[in-house]
């Protein structure tokens, strides 16, 4: 990892945003990085949109609220809406394109158009759009080793929901290669 | 070394606490601290421990009262408004020399305030809160590893001097996850509660747990007992962290959450060549008066960085003794400040300098 990431993973509850939130955490934690994962749990919340704050580092961590974040993952329009003037300039962006139709009208940063809600149902994948992204954000970004990576699945998938690991690991790796 | 886990903080102080042998918790669900009443409700019985929700903050505090009496291990934990309500419960635990852990998340207030984070319960920890002469030991912790650890300081400086003692948290602290090491001390003996009033079968006097004092010699030398123990624990458990303070012209002084916004603030100052370090209260009550006074003598400024609208600032000022100017920087009502706004505080105060 070349630097540190402050990322902001925004969209609807029930999108398993702070899920994959965790799951990001907990690879860098694998990997030996300070981390810190923080969740709204404030009024936004109570209106149906999540969003959270992870940070990894080499450094031991500061303010664990992103406010700046240097990557962006929005999985509806109004979270990409309320974060994307807050992204640094060379920041990366990745939008669920089948969920938002608007462009990015930045320069400054790096966009990923990812229809990864279409793509999990295709592929029977539902509810895994989220995992997809982070495949993407990993191929993007690969801030720890892939055996990191998937110790990190492995650790927020409880051992008798096993059949979902499988799943999650595919949804993985299908959003990894969509960088081809 | 235990492996590393991720937890909330709000988890891990109920962790925590169970690791450190406490084995009754009487709670009452309140955002932002509901997680940790929840995680109690789901670990107390596996370790043949007492969850008990009870029907409103004040029972809860009161019924934390009667399981110290007896001798036990106890704990109750809420948020700022919360904390209101069982402030009548925890001056009555101080009245009858009892230790209790007591947790806060704190929320902005006044009054029901709102759910986000804030810093501005520090008077009503630190200067009482509920009525009469007396103090409890609070701690600051500001990751949450340092909630883990200081969990089970509390509990054993709360027997050791016989007082309740308080974790300050709050709303971020509480709700973030961080990589923590659980102690392996499930089990370990407690010491021996000689006055505890737990059924004798006539084999001894027995102890009288109250807090009622109707001659005023009486309850006024009830109190200077007291007092001689807090004397002594403002003299041996002060505690605090100094952050890059050798050389430094200013210094920033700043607790729990607000110290870790302090600290990135310190560190981007550092890069622009500005000399500034940090001071990071663990203990609120004890005050850590000796470390900020030690750094008032070769500090030019004070900076104060809170969730609040001014409350430590005053112990502070108190500590420099007007030595040298102390500054203040404050959100309040749920705002967690940026390293960036304290940056810029830091560049106006350092301005004259450069």
């Amino acid at each position: 990892m070349e630097k540190d990431l402050n990322i902001v993973l925004a969209g609807f509850g029930g999108q398993g945003i702070l899920f994959a939130g965790k799951v990001l955490a907990y690879a860098g934690l694998q990997e030996g990085h300070e981390i810190s994962w923080l969740p709204s749990y404030g009024p936004e919340m109570r209106g149906g949109t999540a969003n959270c704050s992870i940070c990894i580092s080499k450094e031991p961590i500061g303010s664990p609220l992103v406010v700046t974040p240097n990557v962006l993952v929005a999985m509806n329009l109004p979270s990409l809406d309320k974060f994307i003037d807050a992204v640094e300039p060379g920041g990366l962006v990745l939008i669920d394109s089948s969920l938002i139709d608007k462009k990015v009208t930045r320069t400054d940063v790096t966009v990923c158009y990812v229809p990864a809600t279409r793509m999990a149902e295709e592929h029977g994948f539902k509810g895994l759009a989220n995992i997809i992204l982070m495949g993407r954000l990993y191929a993007e970004i690969p801030f720890c080793s892939e055996e990191n990576l998937d110790a990190g699945l492995q650790k927020c998938i409880p051992a008798r929901k096993a059949a979902m690991l499988d799943m999650n690991r595919q949804a993985f790796a299908l959003g990894k290669a969509s960088k081809e | 070394m235990p492996e590393k886990v991720l937890m909330k903080g709000n988890e891990a102080l109920a962790e925590a606490a169970i690791q450190a042998g406490c084995r009754f918790f009487f709670g009452y669900p309140i955002t932002p601290q509901t997680e940790l009443a929840a995680y109690m409700s789901k670990r107390m019985p596996k370790v043949d421990g007492t969850y008990l929700q009870a029907e409103s903050e004040v029972a809860a505090i009161n019924m934390v009262l009667g399981a110290s009496a007896a001798g036990a291990r106890v704990m109750t934990s809420s948020s700022s408004p919360g904390v209101s309500l069982k402030s009548e419960g925890i001056s009555y635990i101080a009245g009858s020399d009892l230790p209790a852990v007591i947790i806060n998340v704190q929320r902005g207030g006044p009054g029901l305030g709102g759910i986000q984070p804030a810093q501005s319960d520090y008077w009503q920890a630190t200067k009482g809160g509920g009525h009469g002469d007396y103090h409890m030991m609070v701690f600051a912790p500001s990751t949450v590893q340092e909630m883990v650890d200081l969990v089970s300081d509390a509990f054993d400086l709360g027997d050791k001097y016989r007082m309740p003692a308080m974790i300050l948290a709050d709303g971020m602290l509480g709700q973030m996850m961080e990589p923590v090491a659980l102690p392996e001390s499930e089990g370990k003996a407690l010491p021996e509660k000689e006055w505890a009033a737990n059924g004798h079968q006539n084999k001894r006097e027995h102890h009288i747990i109250n807090s009622l004092y109707l001659q005023p010699q009486k309850l006024e030398e009830k109190i200077r007992e007291r007092y001689e123990r807090y004397h002594v624990i403002e003299e041996k458990e002060q505690r605090a962290e100094c952050y890059r303070t050798e050389d430094a012209d200013l210094v920033l002084v700043a607790y729990g959450a607000s110290s870790r916004i302090a600290r990135s603030a310190v560190n981007k100052a550092r890069e622009m060549g500005l000399k500034v370090g940090l001071i990071r209260p663990i203990t609120l009550w004890p005050f850590p008066t000796k470390a900020i006074a030690k750094a008032a003598k070769t500090a030019k400024a004070f900076l104060a960085v809170e969730m609040s609208m001014g409350q430590m600032v005053d112990d502070v000022k108190l500590a420099v003794q007007c030595s040298v100017p102390v500054h203040f920087y404050g959100r309040t009502g749920g705002i967690i400040p940026t390293p960036g706004e304290v940056l810029e505080q830091i560049e106006k105060i350092l301005g004259g300098d450069r």
